[in-house]
């Protein structure tokens, strides 16, 4: 990479991994991605929300897994090892995220991202954070805050 | 990226020698409390309190400094003989030291002293000297930090002014940067009589006699009412530029030689250590660090062995100044006469950061589990048992085994600082209800992990108050049947099979079964008439909402009291049992697991998935024959275990992982007993071993879930939950029978 292309990803641009959750593509900042990892079976948890996969060992530490296509709906195959496991680090806490595969890492201006539209009223809204578009595709941010499970609810 | 505030870092490491000073000082207390009467005793608590001072006086602590100063002023009398430690002024001091603690923390946190705290007990230490103005004076001065005090060890306090040796030998620099050895000396003059003296040893012949050079000293004798500091600070402006040594003279000078002062006298003890500080700090270290780090350095008195002299004093990095001085250190007599001392004198220690110490257990519990994968890998690939390779893996799990029983040996503590705290809840608690009681500690050096000793403080607290207030009698009811007025609290721990058991005893009346069950039944815990055995009753103590007490006082008795404890402690992974004695006491036995970082579990399936159960709460594991299963309610059975029913309830339902199956005939059943003696059946599908795990959280990563205590990484890599009974049977459904289609029409 030459020091033009990297002065000028830290000016304005905001750089994001991409992936896949069934046939739809997501993206998140690349700077909450700690590492990418391969599926392991996650060992379940009891009356955890549906899209709690469970957790895995994550070298000696106890990783919860999140399903995202349970999570933002998506209707997908069971997992399976060709799945991929994000791991993100969140509101100082560390998450896996269970999606179909890891598929780029783009850089995109700032000013290229759009809010998403006000009218949707699923329950997708308010996961994406912004919207873009890359090569003729749409690729939502997802905002990785609001996938969290809500902790007042699970202590309840 | 920010580099941490050096007067922060030395700031903190004060108030954590603050602690240990303070240790020192309750078991002096303590010690005197139990009839040592010696010197050294009262020399150590003096000096605590002393060090704290001269600590408090570098960082500016002024609210610590004034108590601190009135204290060790109340304790040099006692020290000098002039004041006789009776049993109330012991009881005064020790509410003094509780009120010193109090301002430590205070000023550690920053926060402002509540004065009405502290003027009581300060106006009662005051009574014991009698008059304070003279101190008063005597704190502006002592407001220099590197004060240190000059009458340590056994030596007697004089009567007259004190004399002091000083020996001043200029050096070329300080004639060259314009400095005149006269106006020291008038300075000197000023505060006291002076005797100079000048040494003309060093004056070579005029022929080589360097013109710019330095070659007289002086030597003054100054009686002076003054204190040490204030002659150093005459040379204050000269220091690193001249060769000053100031010593007190004894004041019934035995070889009193002005030639050797530089050779202080034996007698003086261990004085000598401290007066060669000074010294030092004006000849070879002219840095103004030296004052802060001057507290720290006394701390290594009271705690050097008292039999070795020749100890080099760790605080002294002084090179070559001091060596003729520490021939002089000599042990105080009082100390060798003394075994006790001896016995408690502390080790040496290392004082190391929790975090490195949280990483180092974190990193074996991964060697653990990497041990436990290799195995099954080696297992696995069919390698035979006497290979080398399984031998020496056999030899891998002993070591890791020893490795993890080492590393936690090093977050073990003993118990005794909170013994020592709960000695001050003890006497707060019996001051304002005016009972006289006494606390007996047994087994302070038992060591439990730290964690369990921070989590244990509040229940215990709870505890010994209960004890105070409602185990030991009034002191007319005591006097009247037959008892010492003064009440007895024993505080004990030691080490049992693999656990540490803690009692709180009383001598008290014991508990009066007949209130209890009145109260219970008066608040419908039991129904009335129902058959109780006496155990049974002691625990109904145990109830939430249960309160014996008639008044609600300040300190127990708000009915909120022994369900908390004992939450707290199963929590813990600990148990709680009442044993008493009408008329003899009660006894509250706690037991707890040596650390919170390793559990003894039993791995068992439930619904395909591993799953670990304490072994604690295991009372035996046995299979289910079909006659002895009861149905209860529409989807509930009970299990008849020879003459008792305890429900049954299925693992994999009660986690949500299956359905309730129809028949359980055959299945392996664990019978789980519960603190409060209520038992029930779980049925798992397969015991797979028995083993220790390593605790993981899962608070951090996901929060609570109900039943699950933690997590924990299995041989495999798998992570497998613990579960957590007590949680699983209160939110327990029991249902263990489909619901028939029936009933679900009728739902």
């Amino acid at each position: 990479m030459n020091e033009e292309s990297l002065t000028q990803a830290e000016s304005t641009d905001c750089e994001l991994l991409s992936f896949r959750v069934g046939e739809q593509e997501y993206s998140v900042d690349i700077m909450s991605v700690r590492e990418i990892r391969g599926w392991t079976r996650p060992t379940p948890l009891p009356h955890s929300a549906d899209y709690v996969c469970g957790v895995i060992n994550l070298r000696g530490t106890v990783l919860p897994i999140i399903d995202l296509s349970r999570r933002l709906a998506i209707k997908v195959e069971e997992a399976s090892e060709r799945n991929v496991i994000i791991v993100a680090h969140i509101r100082q806490q560390t998450v896996g995220l269970l999606v179909d595969a890891v598929s780029d890492i783009l850089a995109i201006p700032e000013s290229e991202m759009h809010p998403p539209p006000e009218t949707a009223s699923d329950n997708e809204r308010s996961f994406v954070k912004a919207l873009t578009i890359v090569d003729g595709r749409m690729l939502r941010i997802l905002d990785l805050e609001s996938v969290l499970p809500d902790q007042k609810q699970d202590a309840a | 990226m920010t580099t941490p505030d050096p007067m922060a870092e030395i700031r903190a490491s004060f108030f954590i020698e603050c602690e240990e000073l303070l240790e020192a000082l309750q078991d002096g207390l303590s010690m005197i409390d139990d009839g040592a009467t010696d010197d050294e005793t009262v020399n150590v608590c003096f000096r605590a309190v002393h060090s704290i001072k001269g600590g408090a006086g570098a960082f500016g602590l002024d609210e610590l400094v004034r108590f601190a100063h009135r204290y060790e002023t109340v304790l040099d009398e006692v020290r000098g003989g002039r004041l006789a430690p009776d049993h109330d002024a012991l009881l005064l001091f020790m509410r003094a030291a509780d009120v010193l603690s109090d301002i430590v923390r205070n000023c550690r946190d920053g926060i402002v002293t509540d004065p009405d705290a502290v003027e009581p007990t300060l106006r009662e230490l005051e009574a014991l000297t009698g008059g304070s103005e003279e101190e008063e004076e005597e704190e502006v001065c002592d407001f220099q930090p590197m004060t240190l005090s000059l009458d340590l060890g056994g030596c007697e306090l004089p009567e007259a002014d004190p004399a002091y040796e000083i020996e001043f030998w200029p050096e070329r620099e300080l004639f060259q940067s314009g400095n005149e050895p006269l106006f020291l000396l008038g300075a000197l003059k000023e505060l006291g009589s002076t005797e100079p003296r000048c040494d003309t040893d060093k004056v070579p012949d005029l022929s080589e006699l360097d013109p710019e050079g330095a070659c007289i000293g002086w030597k003054i004798r100054l009686t002076t009412n003054q204190g040490q500091s204030e002659i150093e600070e005459v040379f204050e402006f000269v220091e690193g530029l001249c060769t000053l040594k100031v010593h007190k003279e004894d004041p019934v000078p035995a070889t009193g030689l002005p030639e050797i002062s530089g050779l202080p006298s034996l007698e003086q003890g261990v004085s000598d250590v401290e007066n060669s500080e000074p010294e030092t700090q004006s000849s070879a270290s002219p840095a103004e660090n030296s004052a802060e780090v001057a507290p720290r350095m006394t701390l290594g008195i009271p705690e050097a062995p008292a039999t070795t002299p020749p100890e080099p004093q760790p605080p002294q990095k002084t090179g070559a100044t001091t060596p003729p001085t520490i021939p002089s250190i000599k042990t105080p007599p009082a100390a060798a006469a003394k075994p006790a001392i001896q016995a408690t004198a502390t080790k040496a220690t290392v004082r190391v950061d929790l975090e490195r110490i949280e990483r180092l257990v974190n990193l074996v519990g991964e060697l653990v589990i990497n041990q436990a994968m290799l195995s099954q890998s080696v297992t696995q690939a069919g390698i035979p048992a006497n290979s080398p390779v399984a031998q020496g893996l056999e030899e891998f799990m002993q070591l890791t085994r020893d490795i993890q029983d080492s590393v936690m040996m090093i977050r073990a503590q003993p118990v005794k600082s909170m013994f020592q705290r709960m000695a001050r809840i003890v006497r707060e608690s019996s001051a304002s209800l005016d009972k006289r009681v006494r606390l007996v500690t047994v087994g302070e050096a038992t060591e439990v992990d730290r964690t369990v000793i921070e989590r244990l403080a509040d229940p215990l607290t709870h505890m010994i108050r209960n004890a105070v207030d409602h185990g030991l009698e009034e002191t007319e009811t005591r006097i009247a049947s037959g008892k010492s007025d003064e009440g007895c609290i024993t505080l004990s721990a030691a080490h049992r099979s693999g656990r540490v058991i803690i009692e709180v005893s009383d001598d008290g009346a014991g508990i009066n079964r007949e209130k209890v069950r009145a109260i219970a039944e008066d608040k419908e815990l039991v129904q009335p008439g129902q058959q109780l055995t006496d155990a049974e009753i002691d625990s109904l103590l145990f109830l939430p909402g249960f309160s014996t007490a008639k008044t609600v006082s300040n300190l127990s008795g708000r009915g909120v009291g022994m369900d908390v404890v004992r939450k707290s402690i199963q929590d813990l992974g600990g148990r709680v049992n009442i044993t008493s004695t009408p008329g003899k006491g009660t006894c509250f036995s706690i037991s707890l697991p040596l650390t919170l970082a390793v559990l003894d579990g039993m791995v068992v399936e439930a619904a395909n998935e591993t799953l670990v159960v304490p072994l604690g709460s295991i009372v035996e594991t046995l299979k289910v024959r079909h006659e002895d299963m009861r149905a209860m309610g529409p989807n509930t059975q009970v299990l008849q275990i020879r003459d008792s029913f305890v429900p049954l309830m299925d693992l994999g339902v009660e986690l949500g992982f299956r359905n309730p199956r129809d028949d359980y005939n055959g299945s392996v059943v664990l019978l789980i007993s519960l603190e409060d003696g209520t038992r029930s059946a779980i049925i798992v599908d397969t015991i797979q071993e028995q083993r220790q795990v390593v605790i993981k959280g899962l608070q951090d990563s996901y929060g609570h879930i109900p039943g699950i205590a933690a997590a924990t990484i299995l041989g495999d890599g798998q992570v497998a939950l613990i579960l957590d009974p007590v949680d699983l049977m209160a939110n327990a459904t029991g249902k263990t029978r489909s619901p028939s289609s029936q009933l679900e029409l009728a739902g």
